[in-house]
């Protein structure tokens, strides 16, 4: 590891900070994923490390290589871009799918196709 | 002038991402870049996607912000829910809200938009009926869900798409 | 001082972000439907590629980005193939 010794102290601090708060978020999302209890709400905890996660550690890095190499093309910016667009979608189709299939056995409690039911506080006025 | 450069800003941002990739702004590189964006967007021309115009771009701006806040305080308040002690249970739920969004393009914009932000989750969107589904985590203090996705996002997309 | 500051955090990172590797793999085996499982292997890649990422970072090559990039792009496509799969899977049943 010598070339993290080049690391000057006022580049060290933002670099762990952003590390550690951004890992931490991801444990938070991945913990989510054990402990909500049915499909719908697990759905929600991936997202945390999607967006916050790859976020910091992104700039973590970024910020690490820019001082230490000196090298001003950022292609963090690549994962950061495709992983924003992408996992809307995986989501989006993973939850219509359970939808459907939850449909079709006909023992969870989903709104149905036809007329969607209005859950007893969110409800909408058309 | 359109024929032989069908979507200039897919070129174009095929182009940058080549560049990224390959770390270099040297112009045999970015000659082979321009050749490869410009000979990706024929192949999109047979996938015919709907055509939008935006109006107003200026306002992108604004609704990116928007989001980027949202998304902040989302996450926050999803750790907030999932730290929670378990004598508590999470309180999640449907919510079908009514769109009066046309265009297809800003109907993804908004899909998008809504999956990214970790408290909710489009599961369904019904054209003809213009209901979307919407799944919540944490409904107790998103009452007001409906409104507030109608207001926050869908007025700015309508504003800026039709 | 610096140097044992960073790598040392680089390293806690490293473990927090195996334990949350570790995480998504038990929701993964245990998840009680398909649905659940896809979204343990989806919420596993997103957190290989970060833990990919903070090893590029300690060791300053950039072989591990090119391999962060490949995990992000092929995970994505297997998780759309695999939601594509649960809904045309059930049609035939």
């Amino acid at each position: 590891m010598s070339h993290l010794t080049d690391l000057p102290l006022w580049a060290a601090i933002p670099v762990c900070i952003l590390l550690l708060v951004g890992s931490i978020i991801t444990l938070i999302g991945s913990i989510g994923l054990l402990r909500l209890n049915n499909f719908y709400s697990r759905l929600h905890a991936p997202t945390l490390g999607a967006s916050a996660g790859v976020v910091l550690i992104s700039l973590a890095s970024m910020l690490c290589f820019a001082v230490l190499q000196n090298r001003w093309i950022f292609h963090e910016v690549l994962i950061v871009v495709f992983i924003i667009l992408t996992t809307p979608v995986t989501l989006m189709l993973l939850g219509q799918s359970a939808l459907y299939r939850d449909r079709i056995e006909g023992t969870h409690d989903v709104p149905l196709k036809e007329k969607p039911v209005p859950t007893p506080t969110g409800t909408d006025p058309d | 002038m359109r024929y032989w450069f069908p979507y200039p800003l897919l070129s174009f941002a095929l182009m940058l991402f080549w560049l990224l990739i390959n770390q270099s702004l040297s112009p045999a590189q970015i000659l082979l870049g321009a050749a490869l964006g410009i000979s990706h967007a024929w192949l999109m021309v047979n996938l015919r996607p709907t055509k939008t115009h935006m109006k107003k771009a200026w306002l992108v701006g604004r609704l990116m912000a928007t989001v980027v806040i949202d998304v902040a305080k989302s996450n926050i308040m999803v750790m907030g829910v999932i730290l929670r002690r378990r004598n508590r249970p999470v309180n999640s739920g449907f919510v079908p809200i009514h769109l009066t969004l046309r265009d297809e393009n800003a109907l993804a914009i908004l899909a998008c938009i809504l999956t990214a932000t970790p408290g909710s989750a489009w599961l369904e969107f019904d054209s003809q009926t213009q209901v979307l589904l919407l799944h919540v985590l944490d409904i107790e203090n998103g009452t007001a869900w409906a409104e507030l996705i109608r207001t926050r996002y869908e007025a700015p997309l309508k504003e800026l798409f039709e | 001082m610096t140097e044992l500051f960073i790598i040392w955090s680089i390293l806690l990172s490293q473990v927090i972000l195996g334990l949350a590797m570790a995480c998504a793999l038990f929701r993964m085996v245990r998840g009680p439907r398909a649905q659940d499982r896809i979204l343990g292997l989806d919420a596993l890649y997103i957190n290989a590629m970060l833990l990919l990422l903070t090893f590029g970072m300690r060791t300053a090559n950039t072989i591990y980005f090119e391999a962060a990039l490949i995990i992000a792009l092929l995970g994505f496509v297997s998780s759309i193939a695999f939601a594509k799969f649960l809904m045309r899977g059930e049609v035939i049943e």
